[in-house]
């Protein structure tokens, strides 16, 4: 029999349970006679706290609080792809069918279909012995993802006897184990794993090969290993959620995991819609087929956003275990960040800058941490990469979330307000990002793409911050006056910017870029560089040069060259020559 | 039948504390009376055991510890609905004051509302027209959209929001049922009989439901105005099938009434002295718009705050912004060459603009006029700087251009009568006359295909 308590007071979404209840720290209770779900956060002699993760108007002291002996949990097993779920992993469809289009509270669901059987192939026999993380059986989840189911990773034993292959529900037992006790430990398709705890791993290898979105500025400029980390700040407008919309589209990881924390409903709808009808340019299937979401829009309950971040790492992490490179994009920590803030104001915490509790730092390392490539118990390579995005209060990058942020990721892709105005997106500025990971990258780069890659990369770069310190110069006395040198590093710059660096999301050909043609565009515009350097150094002045279109021709390469049609580049580097030829010819 | 007591035990500002009650529950609705005569109406936002803390609507003057009994209702807020609420007026907790008597309910309910399931939204695709080119044109409003409009004191949002709600309502589409909610959150007396003005003088007047908490209404009660009002909303849209333009103004009066209950409550407060909890509670108003799958009606939210100071790093539009679906921004400096609407169009954003614009919504290049102009007069503000620096002289010959056109962009694109009332291909059209005042290599924003259609023709 579980331990229960009696509510004494209520504020919000933080209930007090009067005298030593017996709880633990961080069990799951339910609350009322609703059976609101909440956590135990705060433990005295006379007190317990809960946060319920649900609505409470209409609680009343007096009432009960009931115990589940298990830490706030999620279900892990097939089911969890193309669903949609809320911050604490029940399933919205489920929650629509069964009380309409507004989320009732106290809606008891299961987090995946109990009933759904899946065709199991099962891949132990008896007398293995098999530890934790060991696969058992394989379920063809979507037409894209196998899933593996595993062994608990705190359970180990010599298999006793298994089920034929067949059509299993998650309650089923497929596999029996005996334990090290002699005992019997039934295994079924699915397993429960606490959600603030990280799966265990064998060993983090360091990350060595990058993450590829298709996004030109990420992939060339900042790139993001596999299993890294990354923040995207911005103020509103600055197309956060559109960046994180595009890596979920076109980057190459095997699952997605899109959590939309404390963010707009229309949004998830928005993802829900495109991402089942976007078709994953790999396989050929939905995109919603590798995706899983977890919707705690930002007029849903506090406390369930606080638990998103960490449902979803959770989700994320079990995929890894299965061998799988996931991304998981977070939008936003700083929402989630405020629902810490505004919990621990409940609680009367003494708060730390900005009203933030103390404690946010620590809590950004543990979720920033989870990330990595790792070597699984069961001997494969999974990754977890994150993405979150920053929303700080207007766009300031000094404010605690960001700063603390700052700390624990490698890459930040540093969104621009001026940029965003201007309509230049993606609008991440290339003089205030970085990445860290570029040096882990180089020599995938070099071996994969070019040896060149990494060299073209920090030349594009050199020309742009040239072009800044030239700005300072042209915003007092105007470009008129500089010497023709640099109004060439200026248009090199420009042609960098307007035909490299913007992307637009919502054309067919730009909206994904292989690293081929990124490397490519490079190169051209490279070589325009040189060869119009050495026209500018024979005398030619550069108003002669831009009589030419050539500048603007390379501009719209990125609409006029197909992803599939490279070899057309061969034909812009004679363009490029007839060019230099002409100036000669003419000016000569 | 209900247990009457007698007396409190502390009154502080809006807040009385009520000991010794039973079984009362979070967020219910307690009736005062003070004196034997007056009736006040509280809410319960915090219990400890048998001492509730109560938020008292109205005022707690004349209220003494003595002359008060109370009594627990048993339900949450709630406000009476049917449809004869159409052309009525309530105060800010949803009494009539229009001395029209009473609703006749159909049903009553909770003011909270419930979060919508997103999986049963639909996403919003059908563009409203404004007849305005700065909003039409650059920031198109969507139906099921919320767009605040960001203003200062003093500048003209009631006549934009006005002329908004009259032009919209006068759409193309208005066979369809159509209404408007309008909350008044401590506005100025006048700027609420203007608004009530206009819906006469438009004809839509028995179209419209008001809440009206004016300035020198209780300040408690404009916590509760918007949610009675989206109440309403919600009712009439996804129930009565209407389509529903949802005015709330001003947003700001709403945020300061948080932070003032919040700290007589005695709470830790975080920016700016602002409860920890405004971006939640913001998000709980704003958050209430959109479309249903399988239902006709849709609610359209135009906030209006105003910026203090005209800070727009403020957090009250600052975290409006962030769950808003973008923002029309006002500006001074245009207000100031009276230019109206004085729309700054560079900061203004519609986010559901992309998926509701182009072939079969509006026309194949509105969304590339939008870039262009969105791009081109970014450029003007950079030539606008050097030219302050240099003088407008010694600028190069294209920067001149620019200016010519930023001036005329200005002038003729945002700046519009107040009974203009613009069509989609005029706006469009508008655009591409004041793009040609540039020269085309210069437009990189627009596929070659459609400068080639557009910008030689004339």
């Amino acid at each position: 029999m579980n331990n229960t308590g009696v509510i004494y007071g209520i504020n919000g979404p933080v209930v007090y349970l009067k005298g030593n209840t017996g709880f633990k720290m961080h069990e799951m209770v339910y609350v009322g006679p609703e059976k609101l779900v909440g956590e135990v956060i705060n433990l005295t002699k006379d007190t317990t706290t809960v946060q319920v993760y649900e609505e409470t108007s209409g609680l009343r002291p007096g009432e009960t609080a009931q115990a589940t002996g298990d830490a706030i949990s999620v279900t892990l097993g097939p089911g969890i792809l193309t669903n949609i779920f809320d911050g604490i992993e029940r399933p919205l469809n489920e929650i629509a069918a069964r009380s309409g289009k507004y989320i009732t509270r106290g809606v008891s669901v299961d987090a995946l279909n109990t009933e759904k059987k899946w065709s199991t192939h099962i891949t132990v026999k008896p007398g293995d012995t098999i530890f934790g993380g060991a696969i058992i059986a394989e379920v063809q989840e979507t037409p894209a993802i196998l899933h593996k189911s595993m062994v608990p990773p705190n359970v180990s034993g010599v298999v006793k006897s298994v089920a034929e292959d067949g059509d299993y529900t998650i309650t089923d037992t497929i596999v029996t184990l005996t334990g090290k006790d002699g005992q019997d430990i039934p295994l079924k398709l699915a397993q429960k794993w606490p959600i603030r705890m990280p799966r265990p791993t064998a060993e983090r290898e360091p990350g060595n090969r990058p993450l590829v979105t298709g996004q030109r500025i990420l992939d060339t400029m900042f790139p993001i290993a596999k299993g890294g980390t990354a923040a995207i700040p911005g103020g509103f407008g600055t197309g956060k959620t559109m960046t994180q919309h595009q890596i979920a589209k076109w980057s190459d990881a095997d699952i997605i995991i899109y959590i939309g924390c404390g963010e707009r409903g229309n949004e998830m709808t928005q993802v829900l819609e495109e991402f089942s009808e976007l078709v994953d340019p790999k396989t050929g299937n939905p995109l919603m087929d590798r995706t899983a979401l977890i919707a705690n829009t930002s007029n849903m309950p506090v406390a369930a956003r606080e638990a998103s971040i960490y449902t979803g790492v959770t989700l994320a992490e079990y995929y890894r275990d299965m061998g799988y490179d996931v991304a998981i994009m977070a939008d936003s920590t700083s929402r989630w960040a405020e629902a810490l803030r505004e919990l621990s104001g409940r609680l009367e915490e003494m708060p730390a800058e900005e009203g933030f509790p103390a404690y946010l730092a620590s809590r950004l390392a543990v979720f920033y941490e989870r990330a990595g490539l790792m070597k699984n118990l069961n001997g494969t390579e999974g990754s977890v990469s994150m993405i979150g995005a920053v929303s700080p209060q207007g766009g300031d990058f000094s404010e605690p979330v960001t700063q603390n942020t700052k700390r624990f990721v490698r890459c930040f892709w540093g969104l621009d307000k001026s940029l965003a105005y201007a309509r230049h997106f993606p609008a991440i500025h290339w003089l205030t990002s970085y990445s860290e990971y570029i040096g882990d990258l180089a020599s995938w780069y070099n071996e994969n793409v070019d040896e060149h890659f990494v060299e073209y990369r920090s030349r594009i770069l050199a020309i742009l911050n040239q072009e800044s310190s030239l700005m300072e110069i042209v915003k007092l006395i105007g470009s008129d006056v500089l010497p023709d040198d640099q109004k060439l590093t200026l248009e090199i710059a420009r042609v960098i910017r307007l035909g490299f660096l913007q992307q637009n999301a919502f054309h067919a050909e730009d909206t994904c870029v292989p690293l081929k043609k990124q490397f490519l565009m490079m190169d051209i515009i490279l070589y325009l560089q040189e060869r119009a350097k050495e026209l500018v150094v024979k005398g030619m002045p550069m108003s002669v040069l831009k009589e030419s279109n050539i500048f603007d021709r390379i501009v719209s390469i990125k609409y006029d060259v197909a992803n599939n049609e490279l070899e057309k580049f061969k034909e812009y580097r004679q363009a490029i020559d007839e060019f230099y030829q002409q100036v000669l010819e003419k000016n000569g | 039948m209900a247990i009457e007591y007698l007396g409190l035990s502390q009154i502080q500002g809006p807040l009385v504390i009520l000991e010794g009650v039973e079984n009362a529950f979070f967020d219910e609705i307690v009736e005062i009376t003070v004196a034997g005569n007056e009736k006040k109406m509280g809410r319960i936002i915090e219990i400890y055991e048998d001492k509730a803390v109560i938020q008292v609507f109205e005022s707690t003057e004349s209220m003494s510890l003595k002359n008060t009994s109370s009594r627990l209702t048993g339900h949450p807020m709630e406000i009476p609905l049917s449809s004869d609420i159409l052309g009525r007026t309530f105060n800010g907790i949803g009494q009539p004051i229009d001395h029209l008597g009473p609703i006749h309910a159909e049903v009553s309910r909770d003011i909270n509302g419930l979060p919508l399931n997103p999986v049963t939204r639909e996403y919003p695709r059908n563009y409203i027209r404004t007849g305005i080119s700065a909003i039409d044109g650059l920031t198109t409003l969507i139906r099921g959209q919320k767009l605040p409009i960001f203003s200062g004191n003093g500048l003209p949002h009631d006549r934009l929001a006005a002329q908004i709600v009259k032009q919209a309502s006068l759409g193309e589409d208005s066979d369809e049922k159509f209404a408007i909610v309008f909350a008044a959150m401590g506005v100025k007396y006048d700027v609420a009989e203007y608004f009530r003005n206009t819906f006469e003088e438009s004809g839509v007047s028995d179209h419209v439901v008001m809440y009206l908490n004016l300035a020198n209404d209780p300040v408690v009660e404009r916590l509760i105005t918007p949610k009675a009002a989206l109440t309403a909303a919600e009712y009439l849209a996804f129930e009565k099938n209407m389509h529903i333009l949802v005015v709330l103004t001003d947003m700001t009066s709403f945020a300061e009434a948080m932070r003032e209950v919040s700290s007589s409550k005695g709470e830790i407060p975080s920016r700016k002295g602002y409860p920890g909890y405004l971006y939640s509670e913001l998000a709980t108003v704003y958050e209430r718009a959109g479309l249903v799958r399988g239902v006709n009606g849709s609610v359209t939210q135009i906030p209006i705050l105003t910026m203090p100071n005209d800070d727009i790093t403020h957090p009250i539009p600052d975290l409006t912004g962030y769950i808003t679906e973008g923002q029309i921004v006002l500006d001074r400096t245009m207000h100031g060459q009276g230019i109206y609407p004085p729309i700054n169009v560079l900061p203004s954003l519609s986010r559901l603009m992309k998926d509701g614009i182009g072939e079969g919504y509006t026309r194949e290049d509105h969304q590339a006029v939008a870039n262009q102009l969105f791009s081109c007069y970014a450029a003007v503000g950079d030539a606008r700087a050097l030219a302050s620096v240099i003088g407008e002289d010694e600028l190069s010959a294209l920067d001149k251009q620019y200016l010519k056109f930023g001036q005329a962009f200005e002038e003729r694109f945002v700046g519009q009568g107040e009974e203009e009332n613009r069509t989609i291909l005029e706006t469009l059209d508008l655009g591409w006359e004041l793009l040609r005042m540039i020269p085309r290599q210069e437009l990189d924003r627009i596929d070659t295909k459609l400068l080639d259609q557009y910008y030689d023709r004339k």
